[in-house]
């Protein structure tokens, strides 16, 4: 089989590949917000920790020669984010939403900033697992050559599920997310359980980043992100707070952002930069169509102040 | 340690600032016997019961438990000791099923959460109760008595022998409440349980405490066994030397033309549900219809497509036999007044200035409106007028409403619906948690507004508000009107049973 035999087969099959590795910052930035969003808070701050964590990602591993120290380093990062977050909004009559955007601004700046000699070296990449090898076929094994992340998220995924439902921990987050006056009746500590919550939401979005500048695209650069950090909150709630559910509009989005490219490689060039929006598209459309003037989201959790 | 216990307060007070909350007060509550806690709103008993549970640190005073002095620094340690309290806004999880919320509040949740070995745990423990609960349902699927019953299981499974009950009966239909304070009381006798019972309902106190503390003022104002006191003597350590103002008596006014009337109105909760299903009555000049019902029953509901605050799924509203959609101009034109349920977020803007919120009905129109321009100086006169005949206690005009106390903000309300020409009144709870000086006065408001000639339309959870205002009485259950009776014909029995559908 040559390349020509495949024809019109090219596009899902790039749009496959495409979607677990544009899926990936999704569904880490993602699953970390759907715990912070559980414990009653948001944090729209994360699409600075994403970049800051691409940029401190990239250079630990530049620096040291190891990816997973770069990684590691990006989720350290993303909990001082995360912390910062929790602590402000610890103080009273603060905003949860009106500082995470403050953060939002203030990550991407600082990670600019502090990213200037970080733009034309090349660090060590992550490495992937070639599922494809079965395959005779060069677009296939492309395909399937599934990064490493993408399989700790894909094997998180049910883990936090589990979590959430049958661990002391997972109930002590719902709680608080859902009664923080019931929770206090049981002694427990709402802000003490957001702040770790949050820290928790930073690291994984630290490790969506490092994701993007160690991997796919896999250099540093101040283009690296158009948004998935943001849209990965929208996508919590689209998910409806359910981790499968995550998993599931992650890679919807995942592979929503790879059509275009797909296209592009069958030839299709009319309309480009309109495909290319279809992530966006997506997006507005999902919440059209969710949306109701006369109910509350089913399954918000009851302290989340968008939805209170 | 198994049993009852008993607990004594002595010397205790507490002060916010300036203001004493609670002034030496001293209570002995025996073992396996239920106590009355008596008073007024504001009288302390909730700063009492904060401080005996550890939410609040006492500034003076010491706590008995079961004859030995304890400190108890917070909620845990009261657990520790045996005590536990059902809060009258419940404290259940809402997305949690009961098997969660029951799981959750063990002092020693494991790590790792084993259901089935819970589940039959849980069984086990409820075998041994007078009374069970659904264990899959989540909380917010509850009715409010099973909620209470979960709750009172929740504080016995974490070994609780010393009940605080804060207002338990005040979402029970009264069967609900009879058999609930009965199954406390048994308890209570086989020495399972010693109960606080946090009140303001005489009835109770009469048919199920053994003996009762009033406080008033932050100050112990009287106590003693329930079987050698009166009504009238509890009533007077309650409110102590003075006397509400009389009532206004019920002028003898025939009905008139139907003023309000709802047809097959149907209307959805904020979960999508549907609440009001195909609600039909009339109200006529110069009566009040009064309907009863437990909270969460469609009344709220009903009450906001009235306001305006919800949309209708269906049916229609007449007022003054024209369709009425709750549009400003229609509410103008047919001068419609609206005292809603908890006035300070549903009839106010807290932060605008008593002023400002005493004109939010005619701002708009001369003499406070002079084309583009509003006049303060109007606005701050018609309210210094309605502040003198309501009688609202404020620091002045100026004043942000949310700085004042519940039963002014209701008053300032009333000044602002009542003080005009009123033609329909819809009210909801219109005296929920005011003291007794605030229920006389807005009774006898309502109670004017129907002798002047007003179609009243009275909403409330207080059974006993009703059949004393009411002329007539409508009973909502599920959505729906399910018993209509007269004032006169009113059988307690019968309207009880159909609040709880039967």
């Amino acid at each position: 089989m040559n390349d020509a035999s495949l024809g019109l087969w090219t596009v899902p099959i790039a749009v496959l590949g495409g979607a677990i590795r544009v899926s990936t910052p999704f569904l880490f930035v993602s699953l970390g917000e759907l715990v912070t969003e559980k414990s009653g808070r948001i944090n729209l701050g994360l699409e600075g920790t994403l970049i800051m964590g691409a940029m401190s990602g990239f250079g630990v591993a530049y620096l040291t020669g190891s990816p997973w120290l770069g990684v590691l380093a990006a989720g350290l990062v993303g909990v001082m984010f995360g912390a910062l977050h929790a602590a402000i909004c610890s103080l009273p009559r603060v905003n949860d939403i009106a500082v995470g955007i403050a953060l939002m601004i203030f990550g991407i700046g600082l990670a600019f900033y502090l990213g200037k000699p970080l733009v034309q070296p090349k660090a060590p990449t992550l490495p992937a697992l070639p599922l494809g090898f079965w395959s005779d076929i060069p677009q296939v094994r492309a395909a399937l050559e599934v990064n490493a992340l993408f399989i700790v998220g894909l094997v998180f995924t049910p883990i936090l599920s589990w979590a959430l439902a049958n661990t002391r921990w997972g109930l002590i987050v719902r709680m608080v997310g859902d009664s923080s006056e019931a929770a206090r009746a049981l002694g427990y500590s709402p802000l003490w359980v957001r702040l770790y919550a949050t820290c928790f939401g930073g690291f994984m979005a630290g490790v969506g980043g490092s994701f993007l500048s160690l991997y796919y695209p896999g250099s540093w650069s101040e283009g690296l992100s158009s948004g998935q950090g943001i849209t990965a909150v929208a996508l919590v709630i689209f998910a409806r707070w359910n981790p499968l559910a995550c998993f599931g509009a992650s890679l919807l989005f995942g592979g929503a952002g790879a059509l275009g490219p797909a296209l592009q490689a069958v030839g299709v060039t009319s309309g480009t930069y309109l495909l290319n929006a279809a992530p966006y598209f997506l997006t507005l459309l999902i919440l059209v169509f969710s949306s109701s003037s006369r109910r509350r989201v089913a399954g918000a959790p009851g302290e989340l102040s968008v939805t209170k | 340690m198994s049993g009852a216990f008993s607990l004594e307060v002595a010397g205790m007070s507490k002060r916010f600032g300036a203001l004493a909350a609670l002034d030496d007060v001293s209570m002995r509550v025996d073992a396996g016997s239920v106590h009355a806690l008596l008073g007024e709103n504001g009288a302390g008993k909730s700063t009492l019961v904060k401080c005996i549970m550890g939410f609040y640190h006492a500034d003076e005073g010491s706590l008995l438990v079961d004859g030995r002095e304890e400190a108890v620094r917070n909620p845990r340690d009261a657990a520790q000791f045996g005590l536990g309290m059902v809060y009258q806004h419940f404290t259940l999880v809402p997305s949690m099923t009961v098997l969660e919320n029951l799981v959750m509040a063990r002092a020693d949740t494991p790590e790792m959460i084993d259901w089935g070995r819970e589940r039959r745990r849980l069984a086990d423990f409820i075998a041994g109760m007078p009374f069970s609960a659904p264990l899959d349902t989540p909380a917010h699927g509850l009715a409010a008595g099973e909620k209470q019953k979960a709750e009172i299981l929740k504080q016995l499974y974490l070994g609780a022998r010393f009940l605080i009950l804060d207002e338990p009966t005040s979402v029970l239909t009264p069967q609900e409440a009879d058999q609930m304070l009965g199954t406390i009381r048994d308890m209570a006798r086989e020495m399972r349980l010693t109960a606080l019972l946090i009140t303001h309902k005489f009835r109770e106190v009469l048919a199920y405490a053994d003996a009762v503390t009033v406080l008033r003022k932050g100050k112990l104002a009287g106590t003693g066994k329930v079987a050698e006191l009166t009504v009238d003597k509890m009533a007077a350590m309650m409110i102590g030397e003075e006397r509400p103002a009389a009532p206004v008596a019920r002028a003898d006014v025939a009905p008139g033309a139907v003023r309000l009337a709802v047809e097959d109105l149907k209307a959805d909760d904020s979960d999508g549900a549907e609440a009001v299903r195909g609600v039909t009555l009339a109200v006529r000049a110069g009566e009040i219809v009064g309907i009863a019902g437990v909270s969460g029953n469609g009344q709220s509901e009903l009450v906001e497509v009235l306001a305006g605050q919800r949309d209708a799924t269906g049916g229609r509203m007449l007022v003054e036999g024209e369709v009425y959609h709750a549009a400003r101009a229609e509410t103008q034109r047919h001068h419609l007044a609206l005292l809603p349920e908890e006035p300070l977020r549903n009839a106010c803007v807290g932060r605008m200035s008593v002023a400002e919120n005493m004109a939010m009905r005619n701002f708009d129109r001369p003499p406070m409106a002079n084309g583009l321009w509003l006049s303060a100086r109007a606005m701050r006169e018609a309210a210094r007028d309605l502040i003198r005949r309501y009688r609202v206690k404020t620091p002045g005009p100026d004043a942000p409403i949310a700085s004042l106390s519940g039963g002014n903000v209701q008053r300032a309300v009333l000044g602002r619906e009542l003080g005009g020409e009123v033609h329909i009144l819809v009210a909801a709870n219109p005296v929920f948690g005011l003291d007794f000086a605030a229920v006389a006065d807005i009774h006898s408001q309502i109670v004017a507004a129907r002798n002047r000639g007003a179609a009243v339309l009275l909403v409330s959870e207080d059974l006993d508000e009703l059949l004393d205002l009411s002329d007539r009485l409508l009973v909502m259950s599920e959505g729906r009107i399910v018993l209509e009776t007269t004032a006169a014909a009113a059988d307690r029995t019968a309207i009880g049973r159909a609040m709880a559908g039967h």
